[in-house]
């Protein structure tokens, strides 16, 4: 079985994010960049379902500007066997990305997808459940177990108040949860290996895809900070604060 | 707080931009490692650092090492870490491909031994003193040694030692002990007593290969009568699996101010079966394969540490509030301003910084001369960077770790009381970087190395592959005005190497006056020459930098501060050095 893994390069959890001053996105420039974390998390499952003999071949799939070569080979250094790049330099929205992704999904054939639940940095959460619909496959979202038995995925999906249990007939889309698995560091051999594992470059034209943004953002700004908490002396000073000076009861 | 996210920007900044590795690599033969590789191979190893090796720092230090019955267990996670470093594959980074090793060169291996060393001192002991051993090995084992041994330690299941130090011979090797007795099977019987040996005894490997210095029944006196020999602690089967122990037991571990996680060993050898390494009598010089990639590495320890020192100290005074700006608040919605508005805290954040980029700097040009010295494409490179190794050593070790002690114990400062309490792990960096400046020849002694056998040494020639270089630079750049501080200090540096050329030769005992003045002289127009090259990279790259100016601007900031600031102790030094030993040697040892 085939196994495709998007990838997205996103900035590095670690980097505080600082809104541009024009306020039309967060800085970018000399920021590092890195693998969305739940991305590597599926990249890690895609990885173990390979080594346990489950998956043949896994390719990464990777959209956004040439740099994004790299988030492919930190997954090629993962253990994924080879790269799709499909260059561009617009910020495709979930759905044009779930259109790509559909579009190479005809193309190789895979028994299944697995993805992040959401990327990190604007938290969409929407680009697995637009390709399941778009392809018409079953999806398992929030994944936190899977298991292939046959052409059936049993995934075990984190969801509010608990666990759900989904099969699903192959081929599906499974999105990572953070408790899926803990993501592997690639090996020294690896990484030199990675090197030399292929990437195949594409534009989404090749794909029938216009990656153009169809949403207009207005502005972007912080967050308000945070005002200092107050320490009151008793319950009904704190009932009486509600009451009449947040106006929240 | 232990602050630390490996540099990579100013790592790929060295390599790449300043040092010029595309072309270097070129030279030694290694077109095959691209930038994107080594870019790739940074990335992996800062992860692993900080996620990895950084988590069991202070808990290694706090708890320490334990010693029961001649066993010792390191710290807990130490175990787990060290499995997954070797099953990472990192053990066999610069090692030869002959013996299972990645072949990469050492520009990139230092780097990432920087970063193990930033990450977790105590941790990077155990598979450097493995490296120092496999290139000991390398240069004087028998090919059969080299078969049997080496691939296993290059895979990290077995680490390696260095014996040297007993009781009563630290410095002075001449006094060594340890006696090994031949057999009719070709093998040693070795016999004697080791302390303060590194990772002498653990429980990270299946075995430990130790590398011991003892004397041949027939051997001369003093240091022309020792030899080496390898002694593990398991000896192989057949089948080059750890068999029957071996005769040499762990008899203690040492309680010390730091480097709590490293176990430092007395190491008792009792008719223990060894095999010579090298040739008879000439074991110093084996040994010194090691000693000296171990200086360059104790000096790498050093930056790695204050690394770590800096992040933590700019990570505090961000957030630190007290007081105000002088020039007024500079956070009125803050009940005082954070203390990185003060004048002296920023002089301390600046001069950490310096020395720190400056260091840097200079690892990645001997890192290079590393290669050539090995790769070089030809005799005459080759040679030309073997003599620049040998001048640099002494220099990089103790330079690199004086300043780190001085930059950790600044960083400290920044914290305040809050360093000196145990909480924020800035005491243990201070602890830490302590010992670099003790083990593998204390930097007394690598100053007299400096000042006794490399500037004489072929009649100075070794000074050539640091003075033309430099001396070039300021002669193309004389218009720039910014070219004086380093001119002014290069001038003194002539003046001081010809003056103890002089003086020396009538009385050693004013050479050796002068050595570690010299050494800190000479060391700081290393780092002067490095930050003005640094200078020019940075200006050519401003124009059309977009975003990283603000990198390129800030290199330039730093370069000013250390040639404003730090650079001018050059004239300080050569008055020293000048004044002689008269005041130094004069009162009788009663009089102390
Ligand atoms: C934590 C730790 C780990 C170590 N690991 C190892 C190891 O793995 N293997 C190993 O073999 N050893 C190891 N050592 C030993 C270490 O290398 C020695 O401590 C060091 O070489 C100094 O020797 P010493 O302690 O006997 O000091 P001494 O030789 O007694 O020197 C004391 C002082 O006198 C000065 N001095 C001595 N002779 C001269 C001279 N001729 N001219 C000028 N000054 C002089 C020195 O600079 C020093 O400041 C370790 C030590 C420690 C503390």
């Amino acid at each position: 079985m085939k196994l495709l893994v998007p990838v997205k390069r996103v900035v590095d959890y670690n980097v505080k994010v600082r809104v541009k001053s024009d306020q039309t996105g967060v800085e970018l420039t000399g920021v590092k960049m890195s693998m969305n974390p739940f991305d590597e998390i599926a990249v890690e499952e895609a990885v173990r379902l390979k080594e346990k003999g489950i998956a043949a071949e896994i390719v990464a799939i990777s959209i956004g500007p040439a740099a994004c070569g790299e988030t492919i080979r930190t997954a090629l250094a993962m253990g994924a066997d080879r790269g799709i790049l499909v260059e561009t330099e617009a910020s495709p929205e979930p759905l044009a990305v779930a259109k790509m992704l559909r579009a190479i999904a005809e193309r190789e054939q895979p028994g299944l997808v697995i993805m992040g639940k959401q990327a990190i940095d604007d938290d969409m959460n929407a680009t697995g459940q637009m390709l399941a619909a778009l392809l018409g496959w079953p999806q398992g979202t929030f994944a936190s177990k899977v298991e292939i038995a046959g052409d059936t995925a049993t995934v075990t999906r984190e969801v509010d108040g608990g666990l759900e249990t989904v099969a699903l007939t192959l081929p599906a889309v499974v999105t990572a949860d953070l408790r899926l698995n803990e993501p592997r560091y690639a090996s020294l051999p690896n990484i030199m290996k990675a090197r030399k594992k292929p990437i195949e470059t594409i534009k989404p034209a090749d794909l029938g895809v216009d990656p153009a943004p169809r949403l207009t953002v207005l502005k972007v700004t912080e967050p308000p900070k945070r005002q200092a908490g107050r320490k009151v002396g008793s319950v009904a000073e704190l009932v009486d604060k509600l009451r009449n000076e947040a106006k929240v009861i | 707080m232990q602050i630390y996210n490996a540099p990579l920007r100013d790592m790929r900044f060295v390599m790449h931009e300043l040092h010029g590795s595309a072309a270097h690599l070129d030279r030694i033969g290694k077109s095959g490692v691209t930038s994107e590789l080594i870019d790739s191979i940074l990335e992996e190893a800062g992860k692993f650092a900080s996620e990895v090796l950084l988590p069991i720092n202070a808990s290694g230090d706090e708890e320490g090492c334990h010693y029961e019955n001649g066993v010792v267990r390191t710290p807990r996670g130490f175990k787990q870490a060290y499995d997954q470093f070797r099953e990472s594959g990192w053990s066999a980074l610069a090692a030869p491909a002959e013996f299972g090793g990645q072949d990469l060169p050492d520009i990139v291996g230092k780097m990432v031994e920087e970063m193990q060393c930033s990450a977790n001192l105590s941790f990077s002991l155990y598979p450097g003193l493995t490296q120092g051993a496999t290139l000991a090995l390398l240069g004087h084992g028998s090919d059969e040694l080299k078969a049997r041994f080496l691939p296993k330690m290059i895979e990290g299941v077995w680490s390696g030692t260095m014996n040297l130090t007993e009781a009563h011979c630290g410095t002075d090797l001449g006094l060594l002990r340890t006696k090994a007795v031949p057999q009719e099977d070709g093998s040693y019987r070795i016999t004697g007593a080791k302390i303060f040996i590194s990772s002498g005894e653990h429980d990270l490997t299946e075995n430990i290969i130790h590398l011991v210095l003892a004397r041949l029944p027939d051997a001369p006196k003093g240091v022309k009568g020792i030899s080496m020999f390898l002694v593990p602690k398991f000896l192989p089967t057949g089948d080059n699996k750890p068999g029957p122990r071996n005769g040499v037991t762990c008899a203690g571990i040492e309680h010390k101010m730091g480097l709590k996680a490293s176990a430092t060993c007395q190491l008792v050898f009792e008719d223990a079966v060894g095999w010579l390494v090298g040739e008879p009598n000439r074991g110093l010089a084996a040994m010194f394969t090691m000693m000296n990639a171990e200086r360059l590495s104790v000096g790498i320890q050093g930056l790695g540490v204050a690394e770590t020192a800096y992040q933590s100290a700019v990570h505090y005074a961000r957030e630190r509030l007290q007081g105000r700006a002088l020039s007024g608040p500079r956070r009125p919605d803050l009940a005082a301003d954070p203390i990185i508005v003060h004048p002296d805290v920023r002089r301390t954040l600046m001069t950490i910084r310096a020395y720190v980029e400056g260091c840097r700097a200079l690892s990645g040009w001997v890192a290079q001369a590393l290669d050539l010295e090995k790769l070089g494409p030809d005799p005459e490179t080759r040679r030309a960077a073997e003599d620049f190794v040998a001048l640099m050593t002494p220099v990089v070790k103790a330079l690199f770790t004086d300043l780190a002690f001085e930059t950790s114990s600044m960083a400290l400062q920044v914290y305040g009381g809050h360093g000196y309490i145990r909480d924020h792990g800035m005491e243990q960096l201070v602890r830490d970087a302590r010992i670099c400046m003790i083990y593998e020849g204390a930097n007394g002694i690598q100053a007299l190395d400096l000042v006794g056998r490399k500037l004489p040494a072929h009649m100075g020639r070794m000074l050539r592959g640091f003075f033309h270089p430099v001396q070039a630079f300021i002669e193309a750049n004389a218009a720039d005005p910014r070219i004086m501080p380093l001119a002014r200090a290069f001038g003194a540096l002539q003046q001081a190497t010809a003056h103890i050329a002089q003086a020396g030769l009538k009385d050693p005992e004013e050479a050796g006056a002068a050595a570690t003045d010299y050494l800190r002289l000479l060391g700081l127009v290393a780092l002067g020459y490095m930050w003005a090259r640094t200078t020019q990279v940075a200006e050519a790259k401003l124009p059309t930098a977009n975003g990283d100016a603000s990198f390129y601007q800030s290199k330039l900031t730093t370069a000013q501060f250390f040639n404003e600031r730090l650079l001018p102790q050059a004239g300080a030094l050569w008055t020293a050095i000048k004044a002689g030993k008269e005041s130094m040697m004069a009162l009788d040892s009663a009089a102390f």
